[in-house]
């Protein structure tokens, strides 16, 4: 019985670290390509780990292509699409947790609905809005766009979150004289502050990740975002693609998201089992 | 009487903060979509401007039920979606019971987990697309070491691989999610059930199969359901690892190509609401199955 549990438990560790390298390694291997130097990147047999580290390429990816632009035009689009459906869902979840009326249930349902909307579908009709707009190639065709995917699933996690606190506290307030706009800034978003992270945090990586709206809607680094900036990075001919620079851009925009994925681990996967939302 | 004043000032206060939701959807959500669906009905460039479109009805449909493109398109978005939502399933199922154990460094574990999905889908659709190169990828090095293969193989360029091969990076992203979401269908089953079924004798195989299974269905479901509608939009892992290709392109990846690349914005938006049309049904299907609960 003793040695089969032995065998058991090593076999379970083995799964355990194979699931692990195999989750992991793709990553491992940005990181590793993003520092080889080019002599080394195209050789065969192909190396575990880089013979001499070659952070030059990372300076590069900053001096040779126009990356620094690029991740400002993905913060500000990302940061602000993110405050503004935070800001505009927050009335909306509180409409919808809170008071009874008439006509909620198909707005909620219309509401989810809007959150499963294949983005190709509207593509067309959203290029020529834009235009007619005069937002082409700018923040604001992003931000404005952005709001299709953010704001429903924000208005949705919010509720669910404005539903879990207790109406005694809004009640002594409205007592107290307060109006319906206080009671949501003074005394319901403190409490709902960790519905607004989890909802941000996801609306953020939604944002900064987005790529068909933004190929689409962005010609130049006047308003490219990370994402399509990665997709077309070119070397000295078509043939030559710049893998370390690619890599390294890679990694730079990867960080910051496993930074924030490991501080708020938790409320991530309460985000994303309490509304089941897409990856 | 005052009861009846309170519901109707209620009601108002809703509709005025439901108001700029639903003003921001309407522009962004509604309008563009009966947009597209009106430009489905008419001939026009895209590089037009002014759009000078011109009234051809049902063209662009009786146009698409012939293209054979869209139908291959169709065909690799459904191969795409079966096999890799399948695959999701199983493995994400076997990582969440596997994670559910108790074990040192499970955190480490969990946090792994939320690696792939962190990652933009463009940066991982490029990492891959690096680790898949032909001569200096890592994934033909490792498989020639393991004596799996022959010789290298051109992962990308060769027909019959190349979907494979995409597959197997969707589901390397999305596997750890599917985990994820399992993982908490898993923990809300009670502890109780299994040292009934223990006592009653049950080996870890009928625990599985008459508790685990049957209690994990909704959560299963939702999953489930989740992914394939997210599948059948497929567009960013595949335009960027191999581009506008008849052997790996989805519907999304076809209609994005005759709108903004062939500038036919009649044609693509024909496409667009065919894709449109198709995901809505599953969407019906989604709330229907699930039933979401407003109150």
């Amino acid at each position: 019985m003793r040695p089969l549990r032995f065998l058991s438990r090593v076999g379970f560790y083995l799964l355990v670290l194979l699931v692990f390298v195999y989750l992991v390694f793709p990553f491992y291997w940005a990181v590793v390509s993003s520092l080889k130097d080019p002599q080394e990147l195209f050789a065969t047999p192909v190396t575990y780990w880089p013979k001499h580290l070659r952070w030059q390429n990372y300076l590069d990816v900053f001096t040779m292509q126009p990356f620094g632009r690029n991740l400002l035009n993905s913060a500000v689009v990302a940061g602000t699409t993110t405050l503004l459906a935070l800001l505009v869902g927050s009335f909306a979840a509180y409409a919808l947790g809170r008071f009874r009326f008439f006509g909620k249930r198909p707005i909620y349902y219309a509401i989810l609905a809007v959150t499963m909307f294949p983005q190709i579908s509207v593509l067309g009709g959203m290029y020529v809005l834009i235009k007619t707009l005069g937002l082409y190639n700018t923040w604001w065709a992003l931000i404005f766009s952005y709001m299709i995917f953010t704001l429903p699933f924000t208005v949705w996690v919010l509720t669910s979150f404005v539903r879990e606190i207790p109406r005694e506290l809004e009640e002594a307030a409205y007592v107290d004289g307060a109006t319906p706009v206080q009671v949501l800034f003074l005394v319901l978003l403190p409490l709902m502050a960790p519905g607004l992270v989890t909802a941000g945090l996801l609306a953020f990586i939604g944002a900064w990740n987005e790529f068909l709206f933004a190929l689409t809607f962005t010609v130049d680094d006047r308003a490219r975002t990370v994402p399509v900036a990665i997709a077309f990075f070119s070397g000295a001919s078509q043939y030559e693609l710049p893998w370390a620079q690619i890599m390294a851009a890679s990694v730079i925009v990867t960080v910051p998201l496993i930074v924030l994925v490991l501080i708020f681990q938790q409320r991530i996967i309460a985000g994303l089992t309490a509304g089941a939302v897409k990856g | 009487m005052a009861r009846r004043s309170l519901t109707k000032r209620q009601a108002q206060i809703a509709w005025v903060f439901l108001a700029p939701t639903q003003l921001i959807l309407l522009v962004v959500a509604a309008y563009p979509l009966f947009r597209t669906f009106q430009l489905s009905l008419y001939r026009a460039n895209l590089l037009d401007y002014p759009l000078r479109p011109e009234w051809v009805g049902l063209a662009n449909y009786v146009y698409l039920i012939q293209d054979a493109y869209w139908w291959i398109s169709v065909k690799n978005t459904v191969i795409f979606t079966v096999v890799s939502v399948v695959l999701e399933t199983v493995l994400g199922l076997g990582i969440a019971l596997l994670v559910n154990a108790r074990f040192p460094l499970r955190g480490a574990m969990r946090t792994a987990m939320l690696i792939p999905w962190a990652i933009p889908t463009v940066v991982s659709a490029q990492m891959w697309r690096w680790m898949y190169n032909d001569v200096y990828g890592v994934v033909n090095d490792l498989l020639l070491r393991l004596h799996l293969i022959a010789r290298p193989l051109a992962w990308l360029a060769d027909p019959h691989l190349v979907l494979p091969a995409v597959i197997a990076v969707d589901v390397w992203k999305t596997t750890p999610f599917m985990a994820l979401l399992l993982l908490a269908g898993l923990q809300s089953i009670p502890e109780e059930l299994y040292e009934a079924a223990r006592v009653d004798g049950a080996g870890a195989l009928q625990q599985f199969w008459f508790i685990t299974l049957p209690l994990l269905v909704p959560a299963l479901l939702v999953a489930l359901i989740f992914r394939t509608l997210d599948a059948l939009r497929v567009f960013d892992v595949i335009y960027v690892m191999t581009g506008v290709n008849p052997s790996t392109m989805s519907m999304s990846v076809y209609a994005r190509q005759q709108l903004v690349d062939f500038g036919d914005l009649g044609y693509g938006s024909a496409i667009s609401t065919g894709i449109f049309l198709i995901i809505a049904l599953f969407v019906v299907l989604y709330l229907t199955a699930l039933r979401v609960e407003v109150d």
